[in-house]
């Protein structure tokens, strides 16, 4: 960390580094300068901005600003509402993946197709679907809000609904994909020993996906927290009550930067935590 | 076996009592064939491009071995067996009671699978605790009872321990204490010696084999090892692409082979062909002179041993059984050398090393080939 006081310093050897090694070890055969070249330069490319955040950070006055309670607010809102986005993701996505991994129904390929909508949708047309159909006039709001007087739009509900909604795919698609790598004879075993199907799933099944779960909900809770667009347009930006820390950093950056600059850092600390908590999963496997 | 069990599955120490077991009398007004014990199934499964259509009927306490290449349908037969695989057809009785539309879960039906399939994040004690627990058993019972079947398994000591810190030997007996866990009345083990080095399946399979002897109800094997088939089983039931094509004592088989396949696997050479007297015409063309008085269609076997091989026409050796060979290859087998010939007629000889290479073989090398009479052995087809 003392090293990136000097920008130069700091970003020459590192990204150099490994290449020289790698270059070295991996024999007399070198590396071709069209690949070189534009490889470093887009690591450079996405080195650089997270570089500058750390070089512009306020860090004298990172105690005050941290210190503040719309920033307390708006994070433990955002801690809140992302685990509870997620939540939801595992107690609806674990049985949708369960669905899409070990039944065969007609037309299972489109609703593998629709569930993964999300992750390409842009977040802003998913908080227009959402207001659509949840919303106070919306497809089934109206009728949540005439029969049981419930108003989701612009609640804190209204911000795990549209987290939820953006990050459940990321857990569907990472848990059925470790279901598929189980094998489903373990559930047969556990059949012929008189287990019903849901009891070998519960007692057999989700102890072995166990890790595919966990790293499916870490990266849906650091989706849900992350969110954005979905999340404004849904929920509004009320603060203490739908105003998260993406909301907050974009809104402080407009009147107080500095306080956007400490916000955005304690959200790249949580997403380096994040990929720490993933490292066996992504990192190792090439 | 003392425990009251909700499940009417015990049946007397004698398994073969023709009378319905006590506590099961609406088995028996259901039975469609009065007091029906042990197993009675036809199972066919229709897959793309394969049918399997096998009968199989076993008393308790009796073990039956399918047998068969690979690819012969025997897996897919056992997992008709434990529901596991619907049938296209056929029916499934066990003790008298219909079981083919009974979903595996609700069948007293026990399974070792190939490769045993413990479940990983369970000790040794809850993977055999597994079964009674899902029948509804408490958990201390449970464990109780899981703890008396590893004990009787000589594995007391290895109750905590986790599946993947077991050898294979004892691997093999959890899986097999699992399944019995459950008191099936029809026990199914699929290649259970399969997955073991062989210093460990000489052990295993003779625990095996004390296991099923003790055990009350029908213990169906599948097997493409002869040894293992013929060391367990009380009767072989050979399987070949989807059909039964024989079956009965393992003694019964290795001496009357009626395929290729099951010639190859007890070690013989066999011919089709037409008995007429002591001369059986084969198919193959020549004729082969047997001790035994036949007619109509007939095999005939005899051991590779039985042949003798001479580089010339062997004089002073009567022309029956005397054919006229090429070498096609050599293999060792033990301490004897195989050979392959064509020729008048495909068999195989084995002889020693010494006589190998007297004989100076290679493949191509030109033979004759002579079995003596009392050497060989014929019965109807």
């Amino acid at each position: 960390m003392t090293s990136l006081d000097k920008p130069g310093a700091a970003a020459g050897p590192r990204p150099g580094r490994p290449r020289r090694r790698r270059a070295g070890a991996g024999g007399r055969r070198g590396v071709p300068l069209p690949l070189l070249l534009p490889g470093l330069l887009a690591l450079a490319f996405l080195l650089l901005p997270l570089l500058a955040l750390l070089l512009r950070a306020p860090w004298r006055a990172l105690p005050r600003q941290l210190g503040s309670t719309e920033v307390w607010q708006a994070l433990q809102l955002s801690l809140i509402s992302a685990t509870a986005a997620t939540a939801v993701s595992l107690v609806l996505g674990v049985p949708l993946a369960w669905l899409l991994a070990r039944t065969e129904f007609p037309g299972r390929g489109l609703v593998r197709a629709l569930v993964t909508l999300p992750l390409v949708l842009p977040p802003v047309v998913g908080g227009v679907a959402l207001l659509l159909a949840l919303g106070r006039n919306g497809v089934v709001g109206q009728w949540l809000d005439a029969w049981f007087g419930i108003t989701l739009p612009f609640t804190t509900t209204g911000v795990v609904i549209a987290e939820a909604f953006v990050a459940m795919p990321f857990l569907v698609i990472s848990v059925e994909g470790t279901l598929r790598a189980a094998d489903p004879r373990y559930e047969e075993a556990a059949t012929t020993l008189g287990a019903s199907r849901f009891t070998a799933f519960r007692r057999v099944t989700l102890p072995l996906i166990a890790p595919g779960i966990a790293a499916g909900a870490v990266l849906a809770w650091a989706r849900a927290l992350g969110e954005f667009g979905a999340t404004i347009t849904f929920a509004g930006n009320f603060p203490g009550r739908t105003q998260t820390m993406p909301l907050s950093v974009y809104l402080a950056l407009q009147n107080d930067p500095e306080a956007a600059i400490a916000l955005s850092l304690v959200l790249l600390t949580v997403s380096i935590a994040v990929l720490a908590a993933l490292r066996d999963r992504w990192m190792t496997t090439p | 076996m003392t425990h009251t069990d909700p499940h009417p599955h015990e049946q007397p120490a004698d398994g073969t009592s023709p009378a319905p077991a006590p506590g099961t009398p609406e088995r028996a007004a259901t039975a469609p064939e009065p007091a029906a014990g042990g197993l009675d199934a036809r199972l066919v499964v229709d897959r793309s491009g394969f049918r399997l259509d096998v009968t199989l009927k076993a008393a308790p306490g009796e073990v039956v071995a399918l047998l068969g290449p690979n690819g012969a349908g025997k897996t897919t037969a056992l997992r008709a067996l434990a529901g596991l695989t619907p049938l296209t057809d056929g029916h499934l009785h066990l003790d008298g009671t219909a079981l083919e539309h009974t979903p595996p879960e609700a069948r007293p039906v026990g399974v070792v699978f190939q490769d045993y399939l413990l479940f990983p994040h369970l000790s040794a004690l809850d993977n055999v605790a597994f079964g009674p627990r899902c029948q509804g058993v408490g958990k201390a019972e449970a464990r109780a009872r899981a703890a008396a079947w590893l004990d009787r398994m000589g594995l007391a000591g290895h109750a905590a321990t986790k599946p993947r810190r077991l050898s294979g030997g004892q691997a093999q007996r959890v899986a097999l204490a699992r399944a019995l866990a459950t008191r099936p009345r029809l026990l199914l083990l699929d290649e259970p010696l399969a997955a073991l080095d062989a210093r460990t399946r000489l052990e295993v399979r003779a625990g095996l084999r004390r296991h099923l002897a003790e055990f009350e109800a029908v213990s169906v094997l599948v097997t493409h090892d002869p040894l293992d088939a013929m060391v367990l089983a009380d009767r072989l039931v050979v399987v070949e692409h989807g059909r039964v094509v024989q079956q009965g004592t393992p003694a019964d088989i290795a001496r009357h082979p009626r395929t290729d396949y099951i010639a190859r696997l007890v070690g013989l050479n066999l011919y089709r062909g037409r008995a007429a007297g002591h001369t059986v015409r084969l198919d193959a063309g020549p004729a082969v002179t047997t001790t035994e008085e036949l007619s109509g269609p007939a095999f005939v076997a005899f051991p590779p041993s039985a042949v003798t091989l001479f580089r010339d026409r062997p004089s002073g050796v009567s022309a029956r059984n005397l054919w006229r060979c090429e070498v096609t290859g050599l293999e060792t087998h033990g301490d004897r050398i195989r050979a392959d010939l064509t020729g008048d007629l495909p068999l195989a000889a084995d002889l020693t090393t010494v006589a190998a290479a007297e004989l100076d073989l290679r493949p191509g090398t030109p033979v004759w080939a002579t079995v003596k009479a009392a050497q060989t052995h014929a019965y109807p087809a």
